[in-house]
């Protein structure tokens, strides 16, 4: 790490209100846990954006890579049968 | 095996109006132009604090005062931001300090130009936040993923900046003699200067084909220069101030204002290091990172030893 890189890069995710998904918001850089969760608070949070945070360290994080989008996103595409409107249903049966 | 060309894949891409991410491949001379821009932009608001930190002891009011802590805390959030949108293109945050500290980076010429009088602030507010949202709305829309984020939150916070500004001189100007005198003051003093921050007129603007090109840019420099008048003109009107341009004129033809260019030697003197307060800045950034080297120390000492702990436990 360098003395004047700051500290490591953290990522992260705010949950706006109870019982919704974290979403990314950025990245911050902080030397320890308690440091990023307060840099965060002060960076991301100043006009009531959210009522909880994750913090995570981005060296942590596992991505795919953009080259493999194809080969990885692409054979949902022939799998229509994963959506309920491939389905036919009867009528008179009620709500399903 | 059919091969794909890296350069025709993201050509392709801004084509379609997709965003650049950090992982994609990407030319040379957009990462470049790109970690050029960024940390410039992360560096004109770090140096941005200090013109209005001049004047936080001697607001006028608690309310006054409590407004400006908080714009000049936005503006380090900003700065801050669009460091970590540079360092996903690979350059570290010490390189860029360095950069800045030693003076070889650039910042918008704007902040070396000094605050005088609390009407000053007023003006900031008002034009030099007003010439930084043209630009960055702009922004938004730029073609590489995390500069555009960070500047759509940029955008959002900025909005009261330039409206604390307006407030201000309203104030003046419907205030006492003086303190309109004030505010006129102001005005002629800052409307050339917040012309400059659009850069070079677009025929010797040397970085704008290719920012419009890699669409890092929408519109060009004498484009939001234009459109930048348009708005304010009204604005100075309503204040019943003078802008310092007798050429200052609606211009039923084009749609738009016609005004006088600034002083473009000024601009490149100041850019040199050559205007009224670039040495103090730099001298003030310096001093404060000075200042703060124990305070890194410790933080780094710090978290070595929750790292141990943690590993202990």
């Amino acid at each position: 790490m360098n003395k004047d890189s700051q500290g490591e890069l953290w990522e992260v995710f705010v949950q706006k209100k109870s019982g919704q998904p974290f979403v990314h918001c950025g990245n911050l850089h902080a030397y320890d846990k308690e440091m990023a969760l307060q840099n965060a608070r002060d960076l991301y949070t100043r006009r009531g954006e959210g009522m909880s945070l994750w913090i995570v360290l981005s060296s942590s994080i596992v991505a795919s890579s953009p080259e493999d989008a194809g080969s990885f996103f692409e054979p949902s595409n022939d799998k229509i049968y994963r959506h309920p409107t491939f389905y036919q249903i009867p009528d008179g049966i009620g709500h399903m | 095996m059919e091969t794909i060309n890296l350069e025709d894949l993201f050509e392709a891409k801004l084509a379609k109006n997709e965003m650049i991410e950090p992982k994609d491949w990407m030319p040379e001379n957009y990462r470049k132009h790109l970690i050029r821009q960024i940390s410039q932009h992360a560096h004109s608001e770090i140096v941005g604090m200090l013109p209005e930190g001049n004047w936080i002891t001697r607001a006028p009011s608690l309310r006054a005062k409590l407004i400006l802590l908080a714009k000049v805390q936005d503006e380090g959030g900003h700065g801050l931001y669009l460091y970590t949108a540079a360092e996903s293109l690979g350059i570290t945050r010490e390189e860029m300090l360095d950069a800045l500290l030693t003076g070889k980076a650039k910042y918008s010429s704007i902040f070396n130009y000094p605050t005088l009088s609390w009407a000053d602030v007023g003006a900031i507010g008002w034009l030099v936040d007003g010439a930084a949202i043209m630009n960055q709305v702009m922004l938004q829309r730029s073609s590489y993923g995390p500069y555009s984020r960070a500047m759509v939150r940029i955008c959002k916070e900025e909005s009261f900046h330039q409206r604390q500004g307006y407030e201000i001189m309203t104030q003046l100007s419907f205030g006492t003699s003086e303190q309109k005198e004030m505010a006129q003051d102001a005005l002629n003093r800052w409307w050339y200067p917040t012309l400059m921050m659009f850069g070079p007129p677009d025929v010797e603007s040397p970085n704008s084909e290719n920012a419009i090109k890699w669409r890092i840019k929408r519109e060009t420099n004498d484009q939001l220069r234009q459109r930048f008048i348009n708005q304010t003109a009204i604005q100075v009107e309503y204040l019943g101030l003078v802008a310092p341009d007798k050429n200052l004129k609606w211009n039923e033809k084009k749609q738009g204002y016609d005004y006088s260019d600034p002083d473009w030697n000024e601009f490149k003197s100041v850019i040199k290091g050559n205007g009224i307060c670039n040495k103090d800045r730099l001298l003030s950034r310096n001093n404060s990172h000075k200042n703060g080297e124990w305070v890194r120390e410790a933080a780094i000492a710090y978290g070595k030893k929750q790292e141990q702990e943690s590993k202990a436990a």
